[in-house]
């Protein structure tokens, strides 16, 4: 994982940064000058102070800038993270493999699960390779015959998200993206084992949701889940591509506010400044989290687990 | 007559005349006439409503509301409104440029209608059908709670009815206003198709311009039988969306109904004056499952039992 590279600051993390850079250019001093450990020291406390200040009135496009971050933790982390023994799945079996969604075995705690996940990619080549995270719809596929795989074999499903959506191309739409997506609604909304889904970056419309038709949903703290990215949705309502802050802010897309329209049931805390910081400690308290609650869904027979994800959907929706 | 008499309705006579060589205002002209968008052929509005607003010279296809469509599909008086007064509330407390409750009751101003589908029971050629009807004019026919709502409800009731289920698509997608509760509209109508399905029902899906976003990715591409109408602009992403992405220049006929039926996506694109007889034969087709209902309709309404006795619909396999 890479936890040993130094964080890159975000746009709003800037004064912390730049008072992190103050205070190596003291620490640089400070054999030649002992005298100046109490200036580092209450420098010290005051970028603590600011630190909780500033992440603790993040606004919804900090959480976004969080979620989108290039070092932050991708399934394939996860994954390793979690069984280092993983077995890796590949291919739609119907002509491609896409690489932007990760399929394969994973055991967690004892637990055997079919896991699938959108996968950002790290370098520049990965990138491209994984289509940043977007998958085709021979990735939906894919995702379609290992749930197929899990409910004939009685395994649980797990799902991670962090896509911006589904990719919008040429390809796409001639192999049918919407019906690749539909399908994937249909098939999770019936398969009677366990499903349990974690938005673990972006969780960006239908893209996000044709792997999150879940019994149970977690959330990382600054994660965002919304039903289009807030460009998207600033180009249109808006009609102006700088609105993008409003159209977080208006769509209510942070895993708080989520958890309040009672979309997701759980909201895993990330370390101070979001999971890039330490990559060890998200992977297992999502892990923690994860196992509990397959724990939970597996005291139920089939019948009643399907039973109680077709229930929950089904409650979705405000009118009068 | 008296010949003053004469001259003064001689002058009336052309008073009479003058009103109608006046010229008619813009207002009156749209309303008579309406120009084809693909042929610029001038049409008579009678006309082209008599031929369900088709241009008669090329074919086009004109957008038509929801109310319009089950006039052209529901036999005569047969369909029977469900879930009339159901009305979106205001989740998010959304406000962009103007609040979403004003944005709401100037849509219902503009389409005259509640939301965005309209869902019955009605009667095809005499078959018992759940039919929905979105309609485009009313906030771009985009999926909200009570779209989504309304949507599984009709098939919920198509499952207790054990009828056929048509739903006609027109929409640009998911609506933004209503945040992350219309994306989960996508997986309600999605599941309770699934329960459809299961239980043996016959789910038809019709796309007409335009079906775009989560509508098409959930209910519109579920259909046992999926039926574009010719012309009809259908996909996942907007045209503009995907030549912003590639930074390429599309070809004409991309995410038409022809290019869908093209590349598989269809079963068939039918023409809007053959619709209505495609849908009957399809349903008669999957009869023999649906036909036990037929005979415990009929018993209990007439209670001397002569339910049998009635003429068995064409192609009832039984």
């Amino acid at each position: 994982m890479a936890t040993d590279k130094k964080p890159i600051p975000l746009e709003f993390e800037q004064p912390l940064a730049i008072l992190a850079q103050n205070m190596d250019a003291l620490e640089k001093q400070l054999s030649d000058n002992p005298e100046l450990e109490a200036d580092l020291d209450r420098m010290q406390e005051q970028y603590s102070s600011l630190k909780r200040s500033l992440y603790l009135n993040l606004r919804p496009i900090d959480h976004l800038a969080i979620a989108r971050h290039p070092q932050r933790p991708y399934t394939r982390d996860y994954f390793a993270a979690w069984d280092p023994n993983w077995i890796e799945l590949h291919g739609d079996r119907k002509g491609v493999d896409d690489a932007a969604m990760v399929g394969g075995l994973l055991e967690l705690d004892g637990i055997k699960v079919v896991a699938v996940g959108t996968q950002k990619g790290r370098t520049l080549r990965d990138k491209q390779q994984c289509n940043f995270g977007m998958p085709q719809p021979e990735g939906y596929r894919k995702a379609l015959r290992l749930f197929r795989h899990a409910n004939k074999f009685k395994l649980p499903i797990l799902c991670l998200i962090d896509t911006q959506g589904a990719y919008p191309g040429i390809a796409a739409e001639e192999h049918n993206q919407s019906q690749a997506i539909a399908e994937n609604l249909m098939e999770l909304a019936g398969v009677t084992v366990p499903v349990v889904a974690a938005i673990t970056g972006e969780g960006g419309s239908g893209g996000a949701l044709a792997i999150g038709v879940a019994n149970r949903i977690l959330m990382l703290e600054h994660s965002v889940y919304s039903v289009i990215t807030p460009e998207g949705c600033a180009s249109i309502l808006w009609r102006s591509n700088d609105k993008v802050s409003e159209a977080c802010q208006a769509m209510k897309m942070t895993a708080k506010e989520i958890l309040q329209l009672g979309v997701i049931d759980q909201v895993i805390k990330e370390p101070l400044g979001g999971a890039h910081h330490d990559h060890q400690s998200v992977a297992a308290n999502l892990k923690i989290a994860i196992v509990e609650q397959l724990q939970e869904l597996l005291k139920l027979s089939p019948q009643e687990v399907r039973q109680h994800r077709q229930d929950k959907f089904r409650a979705f929706g405000s009118f009068r | 007559m008296d010949l003053k008499d004469w001259f003064a309705s001689r002058q009336k006579r052309r008073e009479i005349q003058e009103v109608i060589t006046q010229p008619l205002t813009t207002e009156e002209y749209c309303a008579l006439w309406k120009q084809c968008f693909q042929c610029r052929e001038l049409l008579y509005t009678r006309d082209l409503r008599t031929n369900l607003d088709v241009c008669p010279k090329c074919d086009y296809h004109f957008r038509i509301g929801a109310l319009d469509r089950i006039e052209q599909l529901a036999d005569e008086n047969s369909f029977e409104e469900l879930d009339a007064d159901m009305r979106s509330s205001d989740p998010l407390n959304f406000f962009d440029t103007e609040a979403y409750t004003k944005r709401q009751d100037e849509a219902s101003r503009k389409s005259g209608l509640r939301e965005a589908v309209l869902t019955g029971i009605c009667k095809i050629e005499g078959q018992t059908t759940a039919l929905g009807c979105m309609d485009f004019g009313h906030f771009g026919g985009s999926m909200g709670s009570v779209v989504g709502e309304k949507v599984t409800r009709l098939t919920e009731a198509a499952i207790e009815r054990k009828s056929p289920l048509i739903v006609v698509c027109s929409s640009g997608g998911a609506r933004m206003q209503e945040g992350i509760l219309s994306l989960m509209q996508m997986a309600k109508t999605s599941s309770v198709l699934k329960s459809f399905s299961d239980a043996g029902g016959l789910y038809i899906s019709i796309l007409t311009e335009p079906t775009f976003g989560g509508v098409t990715a959930s209910f519109a591409m579920l259909g046992d039988f999926i039926i574009a109408e010719p012309g009809a602009r259908i996909g996942f992403a907007g045209r503009r969306v995907i030549e912003q992405t590639i930074r390429q220049k599309l070809p004409a006929d991309f995410q038409t109904a022809e290019y869908l039926l093209k590349h598989g996506q269809v079963d068939m694109v039918v023409s809007r004056n053959k619709l209505k007889a495609t849908l009957a034969r399809l349903i008669t087709f999957h009869q023999s499952s649906a036909s036990e209902l037929e005979i415990e309709d009929n018993s209990s309404e007439n209670s001397n039992g002569q339910g049998s006795s009635e003429p068995k619909p064409l192609g009832a396999r039984n």
